[in-house]
């Protein structure tokens, strides 16, 4: 399990960072959600997995499920989902007002076609 | 009443703006009153926690009372004290400087406001690894949310960098964390500092990843150099009250750093002892290196206040490079005097700006400024004192630094630091003679500065001479609680004695 468990944590966190580093908010959205996926996961095994364990100590079982992680990683969901949001919502609003959906705001795509498209018209007129 | 002391500069931020939220399209007057007051109450509260820390004592305070380790606390010592002071009389300086009309050019400015404060002190007052996350992403997201107000084209661009960076540092915070917890099993920095004392050599390398893990986002906080490039843009974009706020927030990063690893990883770490300390060093004078080539590149004021906050980043970074005494001593008095002149130029920028018309902050002339005499009288003050040219607290704080390093560290620093300070003087001069000097026509128009616009500049510069006429008492508090760091002891002691040491 420990090892489903470690592949399954790196891959969501290393499609999270590829994901971070594009270009476009969209995909940073996304990258940010699948990386504080990853770390909700990795917070959760960090007292040690445990399969069947007690999350309260009830007496006679020695073999208990640690009991914090599992409120960490609650308060982590939630600041998680909070900050999501946040992040669409600001996406959003720059996508409105910057006219397009570049994280660094230039449209370097369309700035090069204008460009040629300028070289081409100057071109006719000569 | 005395012992509930300790989380009124969390819970009176938290009530107000919950008071705020109710009234957030009521009236303007009410919300501006409640909002001072509630600022000006903090400064009053954490007047008398420093007074109540100054005795040497620490005390912790036990949220439900469930007792530490097992509780989350929050400690008052004699560093959490002077932070909560500063960052309550910065806010009041911020706040009343926005209640010239800055503050309803957006929703619920007071609100956030305050939610920011509540974050900001409880990341000072917390003795809990993962309670600092939890405040850390309260004035984030407060911040977020301030620095967009207001609106416009740059305060969303640089508010996407600054969001999707925080996110991803919380990311790596969350990991560290989670790293230090699997590796010691327990939150609560007392008690890791204990246990990490007598730690199992396997794991080790397990504890070393995660505190490293932890400088890298602390190092992100405070604009450290390979992590300092979000700064210049947010703060330049920022508004002016949010911005001079902020002015406190890369301290955080800084006092993160400070608690943390002289706590956790101190003499009695044994082999990660002073971890991270050699990587903290070199990168401050880098950022050192950095922010004065960004001072002298500047061609807006802002801009440049922004690069000079960096310049005092670095300074401090080195403070806890050295990591001596007498160097974290110095740290406090400098970081004391540069976080509350660094506002206060930001709220100055503000005015000067918005006197020049189109022109703004760029550093290009413009029109005569109605008020250009006693701006430009302001203007010269504070940035004496932020270069550190005498009379000034700057200067005492740079001779400070300079004397506490020793050895080799001298010859590093000495050039560093007094090369920056010239690439400021330059700077500002540059900025100050275009502003005042070379400015031509424009019409006379005699609009008014708000008195609030002046008292708030006024409140945050008065601290600069002050802290120069009482710099022996304030600098005996800094000695005082540069030994207290030294000694993680007494912090120990005074957190885990009900629970006989738990081991």
């Amino acid at each position: 399990m420990e090892s489903l468990f470690a592949i399954t944590t790196g891959i969501l966190s290393a499609c999270g960072l590829y994901l971070t580093l594009r270009g476009r908010t969209f995909p940073v959205v996304v990258g940010l959600t699948l990386l504080s996926y990853a770390v909700n996961l990795f917070l959760f095994s960090m007292g040690g997995l445990t399969t069947d364990g007690p999350a309260v100590i009830n007496g006679s079982n020695n073999e208990m499920a640690d009991p914090l992680p599992q409120a960490l990683v609650l308060t982590a969901i939630v600041i998680g989902f909070a900050m999501t949001a946040f992040a669409i919502i600001l996406a959003m609003r720059a996508r409105g007002d910057m006219g397009n959906d570049h994280v660094d705001g230039h449209d370097h795509a369309k700035h090069d076609a204008d460009t040629r498209k300028d070289n081409v018209l100057k071109e006719r007129q000569r | 009443m005395i012992s509930h002391l300790t989380v009124l500069p969390v819970a009176l931020p938290l009530l107000t703006a919950m008071l705020l939220l109710f009234q957030r399209h009521g009236q303007v007057r009410f919300k501006r009153v409640l909002s001072v007051t509630s600022t000006f109450m903090l400064v009053l509260i954490s007047s008398a926690l420093v007074i109540q820390a100054d005795s040497g004592e620490i005390t912790y305070y036990a949220l439900g009372n469930w007792q530490p380790p097992f509780g989350i606390v929050l400690v008052l010592d004699r560093l959490s004290a002077l932070m909560v002071l500063l960052s309550s009389l910065l806010a009041l300086g911020c706040v009343i400087f926005a209640c010239a009309g800055e503050d309803v050019r957006g929703s619920n400015f007071h609100g956030l406001f305050q939610l920011q404060l509540l974050g900001i002190n409880g990341a000072f007052l917390t003795g809990d690894l993962f309670n600092l996350f939890v405040f850390f992403e309260v004035l984030l997201l407060a911040s977020y949310a301030l620095l967009l107000h207001g609106g416009g084209k740059a305060r969303i661009q640089s508010a996407v960098h600054y969001v999707v960076l925080n996110m991803a540092g919380s990311a790596l915070f969350l990991i560290a964390v989670g790293t230090l917890y699997g590796a010691t099993g327990t939150l609560n920095m007392a008690d890791m500092a204990v246990r990490i004392s007598h730690l199992p050599a396997e794991r080790e390398g397990l504890v070393m990843a995660g505190a490293l893990l932890l400088l890298v986002v602390f190092s992100l906080k405070a604009a450290m150099l390979p992590l300092y490039f979000w700064l210049p843009k947010a703060y330049a974009a920022a508004p002016a009250p949010v911005a001079a706020l902020f002015a406190i927030m890369t301290k955080i990063g800084i006092y993160a750093i400070l608690r943390f690893y002289t706590l956790v990883f101190g003499e009695q770490a044994g082999g990660l002892a002073n971890l991270g300390q050699e990587w903290v060093w070199w990168l401050a004078l880098l950022t050192l290196v950095a922010a004065t080539i960004g001072v002298l590149a500047s061609r807006d004021l802002r801009q440049l206040i922004a690069y000079l906050l960096l310049i005092s980043v670095g300074t401090l970074l080195a403070g806890i490079g050295m990591g001596s005494t007498a160097a974290v001593s110095a740290l406090l008095y400098y970081l004391a005097h540069t976080t509350l002149v660094t506002g206060a130029l930001f709220l100055l920028a503000e005015m000067i700006g918005a006197q020049r018309g189109k022109a703004g902050t760029r550093i290009v002339k413009g029109r005569k400024m109605p008020h250009s005499s006693i701006l430009s009288l302001a203007f010269f003050i504070a940035a004496i004192a932020v270069v550190g040219m005498p009379p000034l607290s700057g200067a005492l704080g740079k001779v400070l630094m300079m004397d506490a390093a020793a050895g080799t560290q001298r010859f590093w620093l000495w050039p560093l630091l007094l090369l920056s300070g010239l690439a400021g003087i330059i700077a500002l001069s540059r900025a100050g003679s275009t502003f005042f000097w070379r400015a031509q026509g424009g019409d006379d128009n005699n609009e008014r500065i708000s008195r609030r616009q002046w008292t708030g500049v006024a409140l945050l510069l008065l601290t600069s001479p002050l802290l120069v006429i009482f710099a022996g008492s304030v600098s005996e508090y800094a000695q005082a609680t540069a030994e207290q760091l030294a000694n993680p002891e007494a912090f120990i002691d005074a957190l885990l004695i009900n629970t006989g040491g738990a081991q």
